[in-house]
């Protein structure tokens, strides 16, 4: 287990990357399934530089964990309590001109992660997010 | 993420490089309201984007939108396959212009 605690700020966004991609290579993973793992990171720590300190600067809390079959990225928060998990997906029927963008990213990491789970606890915000990384 | 312009009569090309993230966003938004003043056609040479976020998404969105609303087009070419899953999974596969 490895873990990084940094400002949520999307001025940090590239090492958050940083921090993860190394883990990836570490571990050995694909493009597609670095590609599957960013566009989850990258939703998650947005969300959370975006939308959960409004008054105040706050930090955030990524943790890996690298086992022989599950990549896991868990990021805790002390900012305000918020299920994105509970918002709705985007309509995919729309055509272009009808289409919203908005709720696009966490549907994404729903359909991109093989589990994802949302907890409250002492304050904070957990969300984790698992890619399984032992089939081909 | 870079960008690199070729204009040539009235086909605009960028050339990007890079990741197409949250922050790199507004740099290609940017860059495809200044061609849309210029070119009827716009066209995205995507080879070297390795990865694409929904703020990508939502920056090609636009482009396509505003490209449409004034008679243009825009075109996507040489996507790799680890960004067409992310086109593919939103539905966006049937919504952009990619050769």
């Amino acid at each position: 287990m490895t873990q990084i605690t940094l400002p949520a700020r999307l001025d940090r966004l590239d090492d958050v990357f940083g921090f993860v991609g190394a883990a990836m290579q570490n571990a050995g993973l694909n493009a597609k399934r670095q590609n599957n793992i960013n566009v989850a990171v990258e939703e998650i720590f947005v969300n959370i530089a975006k939308y959960a300190y409004p008054e105040k600067e706050g930090g955030v809390t990524i943790r890996l964990s690298v086992g022989p079959s599950k990549f896991s990225v868990e990021f805790s928060d002390g900012g305000i309590p918020y299920n994105p998990l509970l918002k709705a997906d985007p309509d995919m029927s729309l055509s272009a001109d009808e289409r919203e963008i908005g709720g696009l990213g966490i549907f994404m990491t729903k359909k991109l992660m093989d589990h994802v789970e949302y907890r409250y606890e002492n304050n904070m915000n957990i969300l984790l997010v698992q890619k399984d990384i032992d089939t081909l | 993420m870079e960008i690199k312009k070729t204009i040539t009569d009235y086909t605009g090309v960028l050339t990007l490089s890079g990741r197409l993230d949250t922050v790199t966003s507004p740099k290609l938004q940017e860059a495809l309201a200044e061609l849309m003043s210029s070119s009827d056609k716009i066209e995205l040479d995507f080879s070297e984007i390795g990865y694409v976020s929904s703020a990508g998404l939502r920056v090609l969105l636009l482009g396509h939108k505003n490209a449409s609303a004034s008679g243009k087009t825009m075109t996507l070419k040489n996507v790799l396959p680890e960004v067409m899953e992310v086109f593919e999974i939103t539905g966006f596969l049937d919504i952009l212009t990619i050769i």
